[in-house]
Formats: C-alpha cells, sequence, structure tokens
C-alpha cells in the first residue's frame, strides 16, 4: 500500500484536522500541511507564547470543542506527517509546491483535501486603509494569538456573526469597546427566528452577546449607513448615517468587516469547476454533499469552499476524508457518513437564515467614492476603476484586473477581488455573478525569489520542439 | 440574435496584428470588422513579457522591425495612449568569451539596418550598470529598443479602432469561413454573417485552422513562454535585459515590479490555457536573484503564461495566401510579435490597398512551407551569434538549426 503516494491534506484547521484523523483511522498516512506554526486554524487559533492564559479565556463558549480539537491533533503525531509553518504555493498534475524551512519541496500525492479556509471580506469605505483600522478576523487574531488589543478605545463595524462575537471578547479582554455599528437594519435579526429551532446554542449565545454588551454600556447601532474612517496618520473616529442624521465618535482602533470570503485558490490551480453562489455572493469550487470536487482525487472541506463555520468544518473534513477512502474502496462507517451529511445540510439551513440576520450590504459598493483606494496593493480607487469600465467597456473581472491592475498585487486580489467584483457589477447595473470570476495564478502568496528548489522531485519538461526559440 | 455586416475587410482576430490593422485600414478609409473569439487583445498580445525589442531578431525582420520603431513613440497621438512605452535601451549580457564573440559577430551582420549597437565591455558595464552582477563579461546595448505595457497597447489598439469606426465583435468566434464570386462568407458568434471582399487571417495560435482551410497547412505549433513578476521594488533597472543564448529576461516597470522571463509552462487540459512550471519559475528566480543582486530579497507574486504560436523557422507567415485571392494571412510571430505588430498591421493595410508594400516581407511568405527548403547557408545569415539556448527571451533568430 505504501506504493501510492500519500494523501496530501492542506489546512490544520477544525476541517483539516478532521479529515487527518479519519484517514489515520483507515490506516492511511497523510501530509499535513498548514502555513502556521501550530494547528487550530482560524477560530481555534494558538497562543504565540504561553501567556496564563486558559483555553476559557482564549475560547470562550468553545474551549471544550478548541481542546478536543487540539488534543485529536496531538494524538495523530507519529501516525502522520505535520509540516506547520509550510506554504503551499503551486499544485499541477498530482504534484504540491511546498515552502517549507527555507526551500521549496516538490510533493506527489495520491488524494487531495483542501481545507484552506476563509479570510475577512470588506468592502472599502472612507480611511479603512488608516492604521488602526483591522478587519474583524485581524482583531481576533491580535487577541487570540498575540494577546494583544487593536487600541484602547475600539469601535467594530460591519455585519455577520463575528462583529458582535469579537466585540464581546473584547469587552470580556477588559478593553472599552465604544461601538457596535451593525450595516444590517435591526428588522434583518428577526430572521434569527428561523435559526432557532436549527441550533438554538447559537443563536442564544448571540443574544446574550449582544445583551452583554448593551449591560456595559456598549452603544450599539443597526442598519447604519455611510460609514468612514477618519484620523490623521492614524484612526481617531468613525462616523456613519443613521436614521439621515450623521454621528461620530472618537476610537484609536476599529474593527471592520463584512463576514468572510473562502480561500478558493488551490482549488483553482487543481482545476476544480466553480459554480456562482448566491448566499456567500462568490464563486465556489462545486462539490458533492461528501465534499468531491469535480476533479477525481481532490475534496474539499470546510469554510474554504464555502462559509459555514467551524462545526460544519469539523463535520466536513471528516465527511471529505470518508469520501477519500470509499474512492480507494477502502470500508468506511456508511452511517456515520449519512449522519454527517445530514447535520452538514442542517447547519447549511442554520447558514441560510443567519445569512438573513447578518446581510451583506451590497448597496454599498455603489456609493464607495471614486477617491477611496479599493486595492490596497496597487493602489487603485474606485473612481479609476469606474473610469477603466466606462472608457474601455469592461465588463469582466479579468479584463478589469488587465487594464486597471486590481488584484495583481501582493495579495493577488485575496483581499479586494471581493470588493471589485461588486463594484464592476454596480458599475455595469450586472448582477455579480455575471462579472466573472479572477482566475488564481501561483503562487498563491508571495514566496522569495531566492527561494531554492529541494531535490526531491524532477518536473516534467516544457513543451520544447527541439531548442525553443 | 441574426445580424449581418457587409464591408470591406474582416479581420479574424484582434489581437495587436489584427487591431493595427483595422486601425490602419480605417485610416485608409475601409469599411473593417474586427472579430474575436474572446475580448480584443486577452490572448499573446496582451500576456506578453513587453520587450520592444530589434536587438536579436534575425536579419529579415528587421526592415519591418524598425517600421514598427518608428511607431511606437507615435503611440498616444495613434491611439491616445503612451501605453507605458520606454525608450529604456536593451542590453544582452554576456557571460563567457563565446557569448561575446556573438553578441559582435551580430552587431556586425546587422551593421547596416541601424540598430546603432553598442559593445559594451566589463569595465563599461561596471562603471554604467552596477547593478548587474561583477559575473557578467560584456553585453550589447541597442539604446532605441525599450519596453512597454501589453495589457494596456493592445487593448488600446481595439478601442482606437473602434473609435475610428471599425466594427469590433468581442465574444464573436469566426466559425466558418467560405469563398464566393465576390469574396468571403464569414459565420460568426451567434447567427452573425458578414460579407467582406478581403480576408485577414490574424487568429494567432489558432490561425492554422483558416490556412488549413484553404488548402495550405503550415507546420504551426504552440509554446507557452512564462513570466514572473515580483512586488513593486525601488528602482534599480535602468534598461531592458536579455540574455545570449538564453536564461533569462527581465524589465523593471515604472510602478518597481520587475517582470521576469525565460520559462516555458505547460497546456492545461485545454490546450487554449496554460501554466507555468512550479521548478522551471524558481529556477528562473534564483537566476535573477544572482544576476542582480539587488534582488536577492525580493518576493515574487505571480505567475503567468500565454499561448503563442511558432514556425518552425522562427519566422513569422505574412503576406497574401499562396492559394486564395483576397486571403491574408499575418501569424506565428514565434515569441516576438509584440514589437513588430505596429508594423505589420500598417504593412497589411498597404497589401490590401495597393496590392503590396514598400517593406521587404518575402522571407514570411506562407509558399514557403509548400516548397523544396532551401539550403541554410543561402540565406541563413544572421545564425552566427545565435547559439539559442533553452529559454531565450522570446524572439526570433532566423533559421538556425
Ligand atoms: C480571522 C478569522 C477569525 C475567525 N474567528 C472565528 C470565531 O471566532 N468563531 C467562529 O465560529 N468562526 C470564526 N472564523 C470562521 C472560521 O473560518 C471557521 O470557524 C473555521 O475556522 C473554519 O475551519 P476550517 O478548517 O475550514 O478553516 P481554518 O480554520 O481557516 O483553517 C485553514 C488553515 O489552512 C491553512 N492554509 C490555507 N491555505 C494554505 C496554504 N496555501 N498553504 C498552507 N496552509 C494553508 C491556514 O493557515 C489555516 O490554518 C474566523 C475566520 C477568520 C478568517
Ligand atoms: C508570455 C509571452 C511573452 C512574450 N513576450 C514578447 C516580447 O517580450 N516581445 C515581443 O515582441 N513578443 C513577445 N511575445 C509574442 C507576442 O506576444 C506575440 O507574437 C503577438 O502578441 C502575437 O499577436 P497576434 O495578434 O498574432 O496574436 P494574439 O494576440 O494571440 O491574437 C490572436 C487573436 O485571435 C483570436 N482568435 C483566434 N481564433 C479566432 C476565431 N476563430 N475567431 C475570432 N477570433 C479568433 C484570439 O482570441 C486572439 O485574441 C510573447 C508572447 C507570450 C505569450
Amino acid at each position: 500500500m505504501s506504493e501510492r503516494p500519500q494523501p496530501l491534506i492542506v489546512g490544520a484547521g477544525p476541517a483539516g484536522i478532521r479529515a487527518a484523523e479519519a484517514l489515520v483511522a483507515a490506516g492511511l498516512c497523510p501530509l499535513v500541511v498548514d502555513e502556521a506554526p501550530a494547528c487550530g486554524g482560524q477560530i481555534y487559533r494558538q497562543r504565540l507564547v504561553q501567556d496564563g492564559r486558559s483555553t476559557k479565556d482564549l475560547y470562550g463558549s468553545e474551549a471544550g470543542k478548541a481542546e478536543r480539537l487540539h488534543a485529536a491533533f496531538a494524538a495523530l503525531e507519529g501516525r502522520i506527517d505535520y509540516w506547520p509553518q509550510a506554504l503551499l504555493w503551486n499544485l499541477r498534475d498530482g504534484v504540491a509546491d511546498i515552502a517549507v524551512g527555507g526551500t521549496s519541496r516538490r510533493v506527489a500525492y495520491d488524494g487531495l483535501v483542501l481545507a484552506t479556509g476563509a479570510t475577512d471580506r470588506v468592502l472599502p469605505v472612507p480611511g479603512w486603509t488608516l492604521p488602526g483600522v483591522f478587519t474583524l478576523g485581524g482583531s481576533q487574531v491580535a487577541l487570540k494569538a498575540q494577546g494583544c488589543a487593536i487600541g484602547s478605545r475600539v469601535v467594530f463595524a460591519g455585519s455577520g456573526p463575528l462583529l458582535y462575537l469579537v466585540a464581546w471578547q473584547y469587552m470580556k479582554a477588559g478593553v472599552e469597546v465604544a461601538a457596535v455599528l451593525d450595516a444590517a437594519p435591526a428588522s434583518a435579526k428577526l430572521n434569527l427566528i428561523k435559526a432557532l429551532p436549527l441550533d438554538p446554542g447559537i443563536v442564544l449565545r448571540g443574544a446574550r452577546f449582544v445583551a452583554e454588551l448593551r449591560l456595559r454600556g456598549v452603544v450599539i447601532r443597526s442598519g447604519i449607513e455611510g460609514l468612514r474612517f477618519e484620523g490623521e496618520g492614524r484612526v481617531s473616529g468613525v462616523i456613519w448615517r443613521e436614521g439621515g442624521r450623521e454621528r461620530r465618535l472618537a476610537c484609536d482602533g476599529v474593527g471592520y468587516g463584512l463576514a468572510l470570503r473562502s480561500e478558493t485558490q488551490l482549488a483553482d490551480l487543481a482545476g476544480c469547476a466553480f459554480r456562482f453562489n448566491q448566499r456567500d455572493r462568490a464563486w465556489l469550487p462545486v462539490r458533492d454533499a461528501a465534499g468531491r470536487a469535480s476533479v477525481a482525487g481532490v475534496y474539499l472541506a470546510g469554510d474554504g469552499a464555502g462559509i459555514a463555520g467551524a462545526d460544519a468544518a469539523e463535520r466536513a473534513g471528516e465527511r471529505a476524508a470518508l469520501a477519500l477512502l470509499e474512492d480507494r474502496d477502502l470500508a468506511i462507517d456508511k452511517a456515520r457518513a449519512v449522519t454527517l451529511e445530514a447535520e452538514l445540510a442542517r447547519i447549511g439551513k442554520l447558514r441560510d437564515a443567519l445569512e438573513t440576520a447578518f446581510p451583506f450590504p451590497a448597496h454599498w459598493a455603489e456609493t464607495i467614492d471614486d477617491a477611496t483606494t479599493l486595492c490596497r496593493c496597487e493602489e487603485i480607487t474606485a473612481g479609476s476603476i469606474r473610469e477603466a469600465v466606462n472608457r474601455l467597456d469592461i465588463s469582466e473581472i479579468n479584463r478589469l484586473k488587465a487594464v486597471s491592475r486590481v488584484g495583481m498585487g501582493r495579495c493577488q486580489g485575496r483581499m479586494c477581488s471581493a470588493a471589485s467584483a461588486e463594484v464592476l457589477a454596480a458599475a455595469t447595473a450586472k448582477p455579480l455573478d455575471a462579472v466573472g470570476r479572477l482566475r488564481a495564478q501561483a503562487p498563491v502568496k508571495p514566496i522569495p525569489l531566492a527561494l531554492q528548489l529541494a531535490a526531491d522531485l524532477p518536473e516534467a519538461a516544457a513543451n520544447l520542439p527541439e531548442a525553443a526559440e | 440574435m441574426s445580424r449581418h455586416l457587409d464591408i470591406d475587410v474582416a479581420i479574424i482576430g484582434g489581437g495587436l496584428v489584427g487591431s493595427s490593422a483595422a486601425l490602419a485600414l480605417r485610416g485608409m478609409g475601409f469599411s473593417v470588422a474586427l472579430l474575436d473569439k474572446g475580448f480584443c487583445g486577452a490572448q499573446a498580445s496582451g500576456v506578453n513579457y513587453g520587450g520592444v525589442r530589434r536587438q536579436g531578431r534575425p536579419r529579415e525582420q528587421l526592415p519591418l522591425s524598425q517600421r514598427a520603431h518608428a511607431i511606437w513613440p507615435r503611440l498616444k497621438e495613434l491611439i491616445g495612449i503612451d501605453g507605458e512605452f520606454l525608450r529604456s535601451g536593451h542590453l544582452k549580457l554576456a557571460r563567457s568569451e563565446a557569448e561575446m564573440a556573438a553578441l559582435e559577430a551580430y552587431a556586425e551582420a546587422v551593421a547596416d539596418q541601424g540598430l546603432d549597437l553598442e559593445l559594451v565591455g566589463h569595465n563599461g558595464l561596471r562603471e554604467r550598470f552596477p547593478w548587474i552582477d561583477g559575473s557578467i563579461l560584456g553585453a550589447s546595448l541597442c539604446a532605441g529598443d525599450g519596453h512597454a505595457n501589453p495589457r494596456l497597447v493592445s487593448a488600446a489598439f481595439a478601442s482606437a479602432a473602434r473609435r475610428a469606426g471599425a466594427h469590433v465583435l468581442e465574444n464573436t468566434p469566426v466559425t466558418g469561413l467560405t469563398r464566393n464570386g465576390k469574396g468571403f462568407a464569414l459565420e460568426a458568434g451567434e447567427g452573425i454573417g458578414l460579407s467582406a471582399r478581403v480576408v485577414i487571417n490574424s487568429a494567432g495560435a489558432w490561425a492554422d485552422r483558416f490556412a488549413t482551410d484553404f488548402g495550405e497547412p503550415v507546420p504551426l505549433s504552440r509554446i507557452y513562454p512564462s513570466m514572473i513578476v515580483t512586488e513593486p521594488l525601488a528602482p534599480v533597472m535602468t534598461v531592458n535585459i536579455g540574455m545570449e543564448g538564453g536564461g533569462i529576461y527581465a524589465r523593471q516597470v515604472e510602478r518597481g515590479n520587475v517582470v521576469v522571463g525565460g520559462e516555458r509552462g505547460l497546456p492545461l487540459d485545454d490546450p487554449d490555457f496554460s501554466r507555468p512550471r512550479g521548478a522551471g519559475a524558481l529556477a528562473i528566480m534564483n537566476r535573477t536573484a544572482e544576476i542582480f543582486p539587488a534582488l536577492r530579497h525580493a518576493q515574487a507574486i505571480r505567475f503567468w503564461s500565454g499561448t503563442e504560436a511558432a514556425m518552425p523557422d522562427r519566422n513569422p507567415v505574412i503576406g497574401f495566401s499562396g492559394t486564395t485571392p483576397g486571403l491574408l494571412h499575418a501569424f506565428g510571430f514565434t515569441g516576438a510579435g509584440f514589437q513588430i505588430a505596429p508594423g505589420v498591421g500598417e504593412v497589411l493595410a498597404e497589401l490590401v490597398r495597393d496590392g503590396r508594400t514598400p517593406t521587404p516581407i518575402d522571407a514570411f511568405s506562407i509558399t514557403r512551407f509548400s516548397r523544396p527548403p532551401v539550403p541554410p547557408e543561402n540565406h541563413d545569415r544572421t545564425s552566427h551569434g545565435s547559439g539559442a539556448g533553452p529559454h531565450p527571451e522570446p524572439q526570433s533568430r532566423g533559421a538556425s538549426t
């Protein structure tokens, strides 16, 4: 059996860990790679140094899950290969290029589980690039991993469940939370009623966050418009409109985000087919209920394949691993697979309900003023994008990239492509899916020019008709 | 959607070749339709390295290349933007005595062509280009060459043609082409029909099909040059760099990013698409960091590759069909069509109007593939000085074997 190369799992978050566990249980020895120095992924990210905080301090109500997951991964030691601080930067024809320990390794795999997770989604607003303005997730990472706050008087703004969660976590950590500014109208929260029977725990926990924030005097506003951040050299205040009136609040830190977007570049490089997903307002790799992608031997699990949260990620990781085993004609617990799929379907319904309670303010895209930076790597403003659209009659996102450089910088569109697609759709009065999908290119994140190739595996020669030109 | 157009000239393929021909033809008053299966300038013309370089071309291409050379500084008046064209100079490096001798031989062989090549020795290099590693022995400088931004230039030629009154039909593949009494009938896109007196086949890597259909098959193959770009860096490189015998080629754009080539990608399952090879790209990156020490700590942020038509003798096909009156071909630029394309457009327009052009193009006739081959020593006047290595800058080098 060791004739076949190892399965490869990308990501040691909830999805990747459960996938590894299921493969090991069936006698396989996967290679797990993750950019992070320790397992846990985003939600169960570990602190960088032991700083006296307990798991309860770090993960609150989810501490038990975090501990179980970290322990599950620790138990796999010796039965998997695990490369932390390893960036998988390219995939092709069953071989992965992985930058690890200062060299680049080429690794052949048989079976690929992509559990790459998500990053914050933002729509630019004036001042969003000021020092002191962080994404919601970034604010949480600072707290969890580094044990530091993004300011001493902090405002959280945007939409999505993370908005209230991070505000509450900051409050609990003793930071002054000046306000929570929710883009969604208050009425949207009525939709939580639909979510209640699906997962009372989550809904009640959210309600508790809001109640406790209120109790401590945190200003909570809904349906805000015209959000902007001001300051000289650093953020010093937030301005917004509410019922036609402009409001202003002083602060020295902002956490801003509009829910999450899936990290799909590796699925793209692996050749997976994509389909537009209306709920996530994003193109996502196609997968079946078990997590099989359109490409044989590729499996998709967790937030990287569509935002569904950590509980779903654990189940999807396990289910995807079972699919990999099934496809290798190995015996699996069929009943377990059915249970997992049923739970995933239930969480999917929950997500639908949560999305209506925390809707994305798509209409903001039209009102982003021309001077606001959209792509911070390449310093492209919303205005220059609209100008390119009009002057060159652009209606497709890759063409927009070619003529405007939006998405061509260091982040390769990971941060700006959602926003630029929204702006392009608004400027051309088209539905979001009609403007297309930004194609991914290797490397998925920057790699050093001097990165040396380790001598693992030779590469197929290019199609050199004799000696090239 | 069904629609019919009756025009003088139908152009299949809106790359830089087709778009510049469309613009030139409009300037002469012809009615023109420019058709592209995707977006104009989205294939080779829009994704290439951006080298605007005469140096290193085989002698037979130089008159055409000189003609294009006169067009590049006039882009602003011609298409409304300068396309970030920079007459930076093109410096071709030699790593060994043999390579230096090759550069000298080339300079001598094309001395009468007006390239004004200047050979630079080791000391001169250290003085004038101290950012190049000391292991480089010498170089040949073509001060009039430079580089430009292909993404902007190619799309802008098509837009200019549209503004000048050409029918520009994007996302409109030509699916049928037949000769009839007066000219040609074309079927394109969904239900679009065209009648044209003249047809220009400038369909790039897809052009062979239209030659085959008219009884003149060509030995066209596809190559996939691949590119690497770094994050923006402080200005270091003052010239567009090439290397004798291959290796790498590199330029720094105004924004600070360094674009590097020298690698070939591999096609995907759908051979219209390709991707760079990971290990191959790394090798080019490492070499770049060696030759330009200032880039040692730079990061690569993106790779890409493009689909290009290559001919076995590395010269393009330009001129009238050998079988079919009214049909013109212009394809097969073998990795070096960006610089000359604006000149090719003008030549094609002259061929349509006058049936001939003052620019010598005999070497590019499609009929060369149906004739018995000429022994190399009779027409290969520049192969000395061009020991093409595995991955030199996309360029044509005459019939070296
Ligand atoms: C910043 C942030 C904070 C969040 N906080 C919460 C929270 O508090 N509560 C909550 O319910 N949800 C939170 N989420 C949502 C979170 O995505 C899910 O709850 C959960 O973490 C999803 O698990 P996963 O396994 O799918 O992905 P993740 O946990 O995101 O794990 C993916 C892993 O893949 C690795 N990876 C990705 N690409 C590569 C690559 N190319 N090479 C190597 N490694 C790679 C990453 O380093 C990461 O560790 C947060 C999301 C983000 C982005
Ligand atoms: C990565 C790369 C780097 C390069 N670097 C350089 C360089 O530095 N310097 C240099 O001089 N040259 C360079 N080249 C070469 C140069 O880009 C090409 O030679 C030149 O752009 C060819 O132009 P074209 O118009 O013939 O082809 P293309 O730009 O490919 O245009 C052909 C067009 O025809 C269209 N088409 C095809 N079939 C049909 C159909 N049936 N109906 C309608 N439309 C159709 C296609 O969609 C395409 O847009 C490079 C090429 C590549 C790929």
